[in-house]
């Protein structure tokens, strides 16, 4: 039912990870992540320059329904975020893999991404 | 897990993509698109509610209308045929029981919309207070199902299905009539500080008066609307919802409902000692409104704090409101920390509450 692009690692905590080739991730949520909150109304943003480990909280997305922590599903040091959710953060619910990214990191261990979820088990695991 | 309660449109709610929730023990579509659209749905244009979950109760008998003037705090006595009014229910405590509408059909026949959850608690309090006087007491519940359509094109789209002239038809007035073929008590309230109608009609037929309603309000830009719209409008437009603003720990003088409470209208009702002993005395605690001037929701429960740090009360209501595009609540306080400056803690982050006397937007409500 839900958009699960199969170029994306995914945590079973539901955030999206891409890994490019230059050692960078782009961090985001799930389509599945927000359908389930509904209106996404306010997303904190990490500092840049944190050092995260994998499956630290990073930040915390905001629907009317809930707050919800977020946790980095690779370890690495921030090194961009979307500050263009301060003032849209619904875009979200209408691009979660696209406008919707949340940060970028510098990855630390790209092994981390083996724990992760290809699309076929995040399917499973939302189906 | 006991069964969800479902209203006869449980299905219709299924078919438009509403997400169903267990609201106070029934399945209730908490949005259908996005509860921020529907909002906005509602004050640009109109919403269509499904609120059959309510409770509704006939009164009838002699001592109808003696009896409900001692059982609510308003002015039952002012009502005449066709008039609506509305009421806390009060303990004698000067708690709440519950709010309700009180409409009055005849000099010996009202109806009453009661929340859906007090339903059972409010049938016994009444019955019980009903002793010695002439009255029948009838819960239709079941009977009945309850349609709202809201916003600034609601008269237009409910007059353009329905056999009487609703232009005669002024706020906290009704009528009964028919709408798209269906026999309905044609009520001009609601609940989202919006020009509306409620729609009272047998639960057989909401199947029907639903997609007649959708289908004539579509071209006006009518959506349908869930509860989670409903609070968000509800709060928007200030008025209180039972458990949170009313309580039976708080009374509604605290709430600011001070001009339902009629201490001298001349007859007593349960509550009427400790209401005017309140009024008196002066009251411990106040329920207040306020913008945060953040997108960060303030959510229920949530300790407010004065200038120094100690908690002086707790938010009651939190949301985002979708036309101002920042936090709104209520809280209930200390009276002695109404004239202070108040702040709340998220996530480690103050943030200061910046009183409102609601309604927080403009609204066009007439009649």
């Amino acid at each position: 039912m839900s958009n699960v692009p199969g170029n994306l690692r995914y945590a079973k905590s539901h955030e999206w990870v891409k890994i490019e080739a230059d050692g960078t991730a782009t961090v985001g949520i799930s389509d599945y992540a927000q359908n389930s909150l509904g209106d996404i109304t306010y997303v904190q943003l990490p500092k840049v320059g944190a050092a995260l480990k994998a499956g630290e909280t990073f930040g915390v997305v905001e629907s009317v329904k809930a707050a919800s922590d977020l946790y980095a599903p690779v370890g690495g040091t921030v090194v961009a975020t979307n500050a263009a959710l301060d003032a849209a953060p619904e875009t979200v619910n209408g691009a979660p893999y696209e406008g919707g990214w949340i940060m970028k990191l510098k990855v630390s261990n790209p092994a981390d991404a083996n724990a992760l979820l290809d699309a076929a088990g995040y399917s499973k695991l939302t189906g | 897990m006991s069964e969800l309660r479902r209203t006869p449109l449980r299905d219709f709610h299924a078919a438009h993509g509403g997400r169903l929730v267990d609201f106070a023990g029934w399945e209730m579509p908490v949005q259908y698109r996005s509860i921020l659209e529907e909002h906005k749905a509602v004050r640009r244009a109109a919403g269509l509610f499904d609120v059959s979950h309510m409770g509704e109760v006939d009164v009838r008998g002699p001592e109808a209308g003696k009896f409900l003037n001692h059982l609510v705090t308003n002015d039952v006595a002012k009502l005449f045929p066709g008039r609506a009014l509305y009421s806390p229910m009060c303990y004698p405590s000067g708690g709440v029981v519950d709010d309700l509408l009180v409409y009055m059909r005849g000099p010996e026949d009202y109806f009453l919309c009661i929340n859906a959850g007090n339903i059972d608690k409010d049938l016994a309090w009444m019955r019980e207070q009903a002793a010695g006087f002439n009255v029948v007491i009838t819960d239709r519940s079941s009977d009945y199902a309850l349609l709202a359509v809201q916003g600034p094109k609601a008269a237009a789209i409910v007059q353009s299905l329905a056999d009487a002239k609703l232009d005669a038809v002024k706020y906290y007035h009704f009528t009964e009539g028919t709408v798209a073929g269906v026999k309905c008590l044609i009520s001009r309230t609601g609940y989202t500080g919006e020009d509306g109608f409620e729609l009272y009609h047998a639960a057989a037929d909401a199947p029907k008066l639903a997609e007649a309603l959708l289908a004539a309000g579509a071209p006006h830009g009518l959506e349908l609307a869930g509860l989670g719209a409903r609070d968000s409008l509800r709060l928007e437009a200030g008025y209180p919802l039972y458990g949170h603003e009313i309580t039976e720990d708080i009374s509604p003088l605290a709430a600011g409902l001070g001009w339902t409470v009629k201490l001298d209208k001349g007859v007593d009702f349960v509550g009427r000692a400790a209401l005017a002993a309140q009024k008196k005395e002066g009251l411990k605690q106040k329920i207040v409104f306020f913008k945060t001037g953040d997108r960060r929701i303030v959510r229920a429960e949530t300790p407010v704090l004065d200038s120094a740090g100690a908690t002086v009360g707790r938010v009651v209501s939190g949301t985002l409101s979708p036309l101002l595009n920042e936090a709104i609540g209520s809280a209930v306080v200390t009276a002695a920390a109404v004239d202070q400056p108040l702040k709340v803690d998220i996530r480690g982050a103050h943030v200061n509450l910046q009183l409102v006397k609601p309604p927080f937007v403009e609204l066009k409500k007439t009649s």
